[in-house]
């Protein structure tokens, strides 16, 4: 059914890394993606790797989970590898005919792909513990000081919140507009491109329409409850940090200190 | 409570250049007198101007002659429109449209949130709320995995939660299956007898409006009947004039006094009209 779909890709389970406070959860994955560009040494990429697996190992997910989210970029890592491999220049150890394989090239080409992996798990990490109405919270509470700038925080959390609740409802008014409209001899699955993008107007004019008669109406009831934008509002749930998000802060920056230094240090003892 | 005098409302249709292109007037000359604790419906054929009616008591339209108080509140006064909001709580009629979050509980909290209640407070108006409507259950569950009866209740429970003295509900069952109407009017029954919140029912289903204590009849934006559910179904031919039905037994009941058989006037449920047939027939 199309009401039982996922958005994202939350991995529902119960662990340390699932209750942490959004906000935590958003900072590290920010931090560990520019950790990524800190190092210069395998040492770097040990330590990240490390510190990935066990979050891993106590975010309870399964790797195989981690790895769907890795189908899609399957084909730029391997181009980003092969480009590396065969486009950098240095000492040749492999030649034939116009194609040279160096030692920097196939260095950078294993650094390249480690470095995309982690990225790609690291963020995935996050969407899998995470769901999006926390992430939602998360960033509401947690930018809220852009505010100041005139960043409508407030409103871009709430219409985010609203997408993820209609977003299925609208998926299952586009199916049913598409059966009523078979039903009259609509055709959508043959023809040149051209004319199945065509076919596609009687689905979506109807669609926007509704869309648009909904927003009205969920716009007169939210009004009739009261709602008024950001100011004096309160919220069931606010967010909160707890020790673990304190504890996690703090390991959070001891692993940023740890590939600072460790970096140096390999690179003066080189 | 609800008290409304020569109240007149009128949409005006503009052209592209924003000239005046024709006047309605949804509303005309509309007198109320609800009184706290009342259970009233309203009905109505479409374009009778019910639901303009509703949307004036929440203060989303704005009279364009009368005046409307609600709950002592002047509706066409810009600063107490929340005041009124909170104390009269609209449900709508499609329940997909009018639930914000996509977990119960979060959409009941909306209300009270936007109130700006105190944390503590906003957790235990939402457990009441969902108590109240008998949705404790499904607390944490998506509105989208929910019937329509149960949307509609969940709907329901977000007016709840801000604690309102009136409820308005807007032709809630309209969309809903036989079943789902069943639990959506037993639950405003429950709440107007156990909680004493003012109901008012905007409905054009007949079956519903048997157990109300007064019943409003409004055509062309004007109120044409008034009165207790027994005195408005004893005016058959009044009634079907307004483009309205019988319920079903009252309907029975008065074909076979056409046929010269003799039921009273206004029955209004199967019991009360075996009663009247078993003591007129009954022993032979």
């Amino acid at each position: 059914m199309l009401r039982d779909i996922t958005l994202g890709q939350y991995y529902p389970a119960d662990s340390v890394i699932h209750r942490l406070d959004p906000r935590v959860k958003l900072t590290a994955t920010l931090l560990f993606i520019v950790s990524m560009f800190l190092f210069h040494t395998f040492v770097g990429y040990a330590i990240a790797g490390i510190c990935l697996a066990a979050v891993i190992v106590v975010s309870k997910v399964p790797f195989r989970f981690m790895m769907k989210g890795l189908k899609t970029i399957w084909f730029l890592l391997i181009f980003t590898m092969v480009f590396n491999i065969f486009l950098t220049g240095g000492t040749v150890i492999f030649e034939w005919k116009f194609i040279k394989i160096t030692e920097e090239g196939l260095s950078n080409a294993a650094f390249m792909g480690f470095r995309l992996f982690f990225l790609i798990i690291g963020s995935s990490l996050m969407t899998l513990t995470t769901t999006p109405n926390q992430l939602t919270s998360g960033m509401e509470t947690g930018l809220r000081w852009m505010k100041k700038i005139h960043v409508p925080v407030h409103e871009i959390a709430m219409m985010m919140s609203i997408a993820l609740r209609f977003i299925p409802i609208l998926m299952e008014e586009t199916d049913r507009i598409m059966k009523a409209q078979q039903a009259r001899g609509a055709d959508f699955e043959e023809g040149k491109l051209k004319d199945r993008i065509k076919a596609l107007v009687p689905v979506f004019v109807p669609l926007f329409v509704s869309a648009f008669r909904r927003a009205n109406e969920l716009a007169m009831a939210m009004e009739a409850r009261c709602y008024r934008g950001d100011d004096g509002r309160t919220s069931m749930k606010p967010l909160k940090y707890k020790r673990r998000d304190g504890i996690s802060y703090l390991l959070l920056a001891a692993y940023i200190a740890l590939i600072i230094v460790t970096d140096k240090v390999v690179l003066a003892l080189l | 409570m609800i008290k409304a005098s020569k109240l007149a409302y009128e949409y005006i249709r503009r052209d592209e250049e924003g000239n005046v292109e024709g006047v309605v007037r949804a509303l005309d000359g509309v007198d109320l007198d609800i009184k706290k604790g009342d259970f009233v419906a309203i009905l109505g054929h479409n374009g009778s101007g019910k639901s303009t009616v509703a949307k004036e008591i929440n203060a989303i339209l704005e009279p364009t002659e009368g005046v409307l108080f609600v709950n002592g509140f002047d509706t066409s006064k810009e600063e107490d429109v929340w005041n009124i909001r909170q104390s009269a709580g609209m449900v709508f009629q499609n329940p997909d449209n009018q639930l914000v979050a996509s977990v119960v509980e979060e959409d009941v909290a909306f209300g009270p949130e936007n109130l700006g209640v105190p944390t503590n407070d906003i957790i235990s108006r939402v457990a009441y709320a969902l108590e109240r409507v008998g949705m404790t259950a499904y607390r944490t569950s998506s509105p989208n995995h929910l019937s329509g009866g149960q949307k509609q209740r969940v709907a329901i429970a977000g007016i709840l939660a801000m604690k309102p003295k009136c409820i308005v509900l807007d032709e809630p069952t309209a969309m809903l299956d036989p079943n789902g109407r069943k639990e959506v009017i037993a639950t405003i029954h429950e709440l107007n007898r156990e909680e004493g919140i003012t109901i008012l029912l905007i409905t054009h289903y007949m079956d519903e409006v048997v157990d109300c204590d007064k019943v409003i009849v409004m055509d062309n934006g004007k109120v044409v009947m008034q009165g207790t559910p027994r005195e408005i179904f004893s005016r058959p031919e009044e009634i079907k004039q307004h483009k309205l039905d019988l319920p079903q037994v009252t309907e029975l009941a008065c074909e076979l006094r056409k046929d010269g058989i003799k039921m009273p006037d206004g029955v209004l449920s199967v019991d009360e009209f075996v009663e009247a047939f078993v003591s007129k027939y009954g022993k032979k």
